[in-house]
């Protein structure tokens, strides 16, 4: 077995265990922890097929963003000893069915498609690469979703900033 | 890693990741909780753009800038429903979504 796919296997094994224990987790601080160790081996996955600029933005936007907002959230709404009180076993049992005859589903077409492989050699996703793309208003160029997404960005901001201020009529 | 593991089992990583994050949606009644596992999903989903992306189309990087933009959105998302929640917390004395049904009636 070569070297690349046990980094892979362990890696896939301890993000699969994390996200396991983020989802059944009773207390919510570990939950966020244990997300936080899923995420991580995401942009671990993204380091093995050679795209470090997407690493770099999950590891700084996912565990750096996302997980500190959650922690700050949880710190601001849940008491810190608090548990979870449990799923009844009914709930449990119905949702981990669905989600059970999903996955079974999925993996059974999954196992009998036969996929396509590229042949060509695969294309340098390097810095100056994805600027040009980013900025690009040529043909197979972004600039259109990049300039929207700025405005989504401006705007969730803003509304973020609006909704979680103190009313200053109610104080 | 592309030459020694095949499509499926990274596939098969994904779907599991995704269907764990579906579990944790519909089983957990907190509402940061609920959160953490849609997180999960849109995870899930992202890698699975990238990983076809790359064994695919190896001479294409549009995966990449889809999974760059489903990142950004994931930000916004994430930060508007955290400043719901504490919103709601600061009215309610409570995240749990059996108390929220105020605006219900």
């Amino acid at each position: 077995m070569a070297t690349s796919a046990i980094i892979f296997y362990t890696i896939s094994g301890v993000m699969i265990l994390f996200s396991l224990l983020a989802v059944t987790s009773r207390r919510i601080l570990r939950a966020a922890i244990y997300l936080l160790f899923a995420l991580a081996g995401t942009a671990a996955l993204y380091f093995m097929v050679d795209y470090q600029f997407l690493a770099a933005v999950q590891l700084i936007v996912y565990a750096g963003g996302i997980v500190v907002l959650i922690i700050f959230s949880v710190l601001l709404t849940t008491h810190i000893n608090e548990k979870l009180e449990k799923p009844t076993w009914g709930k449990v049992f119905i949702t981990a069915t669905l989600a059970l005859g999903g996955l079974v589903l999925t993996l059974f077409i999954l196992t009998n498609h036969e996929f396509v492989l590229g042949t060509k050699p695969s294309a340098e996703a390097t810095v100056s690469v994805i600027g040009e793309r980013l900025l690009g208003y040529q043909a197979g160029g972004y600039v259109l979703p990049f300039e929207v997404i700025s405005i989504l960005l401006l705007a969730a901001m803003i509304g973020a900033i609006v909704i979680a201020k103190r009313n200053a009529t109610k104080s | 890693m592309m030459e020694h593991v095949p499509i499926s089992h990274v596939l098969m990583v994904t779907s599991t990741m995704f269907f764990i994050g579906a579990y944790g949606f519909l089983t957990r009644r907190n509402l940061v909780t609920m959160l953490i596992g849609v997180e999960l999903m849109l995870n899930a989903v992202n890698i699975n753009f990238v990983i076809f992306d790359r064994y695919l189309y190896p001479d294409q990087i549009e995966g990449h800038f889809f999974a760059l933009f489903i990142i950004a959105i994931a930000a916004a998302e994430a930060a508007v429903a955290i400043a719901i929640f504490i919103n709601l917390y600061r009215n309610i004395r409570s995240i749990d979504v059996e108390k929220v049904d105020n605006m219900k009636y």
